[in-house]
């Protein structure tokens, strides 16, 4: 079935099929209701049949030590003592953000490679996938991750083949404290607010919506107790945007940069046509100067049957 | 006999030319490929997406690697001389055609001077920078920052080298007798001496004059 859900695809200059209209939907993770449980890792490893070698204990929480292609989502915890001094222990469930305006669909050079749906899923196709990490280059959250094995990049695909028939994503399905919920982007918006009124007035008085806004906001939301500092959990980025550096190499600098380059050649052929070439009369020089004195036989005549005064 | 021409490359000057030209359109089109959307069709002259991206940065590198003999060959007559600065500001009757006020100048003119030293600092610029970028290998190497950069300075650097060679052939076609001098490396007396008289003062200094030439043969 042709897809027609799509609404930017990658490395690609015209209007992608996108005739089907659909609502944006999102998942929100509360992490002030997760408990770290990780069932959410081995419901996405199962449903998404991916088993990432056992690994070490490094003295860390996490496990596996960070996502990569077999593990597209990852508890991170970190150990947060406040200025009261209670100790926070904050559990962030790390993952793509399936963000509204993607960096690695921005940089990816492969056409159809990164799609973005209509319902704000943003997914890696790897069978066009050429293996050439630009989409880490342009992830503003370090989720992409290009596997060992093949050499495609990989990572959460919201369950876009679970969503597509009207499933919720198996971690949202497995959660035990309900910290992961799915459903339209609206209402995932109205039950967080829920939530963070329900915080503040529990003390939490920074509790907010993380939705950043400089990727145009995202479809994995997270509801922090700390929504000031967002870095408190493991480095989750304050104001990610792309950034622009990635902007500049993928913005107007290229179509700019083919045009001089036409430029360059066309320049090239009308100089030609207008000018012409520089070519060497080869009668300019005399061969060498020769003080010799030349003896011609008298007796000798040339002649030239084409009429040319050839020697 | 009169000798009529001169040797401007030897035979293992233009071969290394040529390599340097061979790998330098494998590189620059497997890199367009990857430059813009509009090109990325260019893709399928090395075997797809997947083999334009393995096999770029191995032409890369041996395309820098053959540019170093180039550079090991041509950096001497590559200095600028005084007559450079003036031929630079007489480049709009060059570019006419036009000789009149246009001093002479060495092996190479100062175009070609600019032309080798912006090669140079493109191909280190896109060894390094590619290098960076070399996510089978090396990329792991390097922080978010510096990736992001170098891919910049890379795409930078190739659309410079590209224009460069551009410029480069279009030249060649322009001053006829060039391309001829290195592909069989041979140039005539009056070519020599018409766009690159210093040199052609400089390899003709020694020259007996030839015996006369007798019509008797």
């Amino acid at each position: 079935m042709a897809s027609q859900d799509i609404i930017a695809r990658s490395a690609t200059t015209t209007v992608p099929p996108s005739v089907r209209n659909q609502e944006e939907v999102a998942k929100l993770i509360d992490t002030t209701k997760c408990i770290g449980c990780k069932a959410c890792q081995v419901a996405c490893s199962e449903w998404n049949e991916l088993r990432a070698d056992v690994g070490h204990c490094l003295g860390t929480y996490e496990n596996p030590q960070d996502l990569s292609a077999e593990t597209w989502t990852l508890m991170r915890f970190t150990e947060h003592e406040t200025d009261a001094g209670n100790l926070e222990w904050l559990i962030r469930k790390d993952g793509c953000m399936h963000c509204a305006e993607p960096g690695c669909l921005a940089a990816c050079p492969s056409p159809g490679a990164i799609i973005k749906h209509v319902n704000g899923i943003v997914d890696f196709n790897q069978d066009h996938c050429i293996g050439c990490g630009y989409c880490i280059t342009g992830c503003p959250f370090n989720i992409p991750r290009i596997s060992q094995k093949d050499h495609k990049a990989y990572k959460c695909t919201l369950c876009s083949d679970r969503v597509e028939v009207g499933l919720e994503p198996a971690c949202v399905k497995t959660c035990p404290t309900g910290a992961i919920v799915f459903g339209t982007k609206e209402d995932m918006k109205e039950h967080a607010a829920e939530r963070i009124v329900d915080l503040k007035s529990r003390g939490f008085e920074n509790a907010g919506l993380y939705d950043p806004a400089g990727v145009g906001g995202t479809h994995v939301m997270y509801v922090l107790h700390h929504a000031d500092t967002p870095q408190l959990y493991a480095g989750l980025a304050k104001d990610p945007a792309i950034s622009p550096l990635v902007g500049l190499w993928k913005g107007v600098s290229k179509p700019l940069g083919l045009l001089a380059m036409g430029l360059a050649v066309l320049a090239g052929f009308f100089h030609y046509v207008r000018i012409g070439p520089q070519v060497v009369e080869e009668d300019e020089l005399p061969p060498l100067k020769d003080n010799a004195v030349h003896e011609v036989d008298p007796s000798v005549h040339t002649f030239d049957p084409r009429g040319e005064n050839r020697p | 006999m009169i000798r009529k021409e001169i040797l401007r490359y030897t035979a293992s000057q233009r071969t290394n030319h040529w390599l340097v030209a061979i790998l330098f359109f494998m590189a620059a089109l497997s890199g367009l490929a990857l430059f813009h959307p509009a090109l990325f069709w260019l893709s399928n002259l090395f075997g797809g997406g997947p083999w334009t991206r393995i096999l770029h940065p191995f032409m890369g590198v041996v395309m820098f690697v053959l540019f170093l003999g180039l550079v090991i060959r041509f950096w001497r007559a590559n200095f600028f001389i005084r007559n450079d600065g003036l031929w630079l500001k007489r480049i709009d009757r060059v570019i006419q055609n036009e000789e009149e006020g246009v001093p002479p100048i060495g092996k190479y003119n100062p175009g070609q001077k600019l032309l080798f030293w912006t090669l140079l600092a493109c191909m280190l610029a896109l060894l390094l920078t590619g290098l960076v970028i070399w996510r089978a290998y090396f990329s792991v190497y390097f922080g978010i920052t510096t990736i992001r950069w170098a891919m910049l300075l890379h795409a930078l650097a190739g659309f410079v080298l590209v224009l460069s060679i551009i410029i480069h052939i279009y030249a060649g076609i322009w001053i006829k007798g060039s391309i001829s001098a290195m592909v069989h490396g041979w140039v005539s007396r009056a070519w020599a001496k018409k766009h690159h008289e210093l040199w052609y003062r400089e390899v003709t200094r020694d020259e007996q004059p030839d015996p006369p030439i007798s019509k008797k043969g």
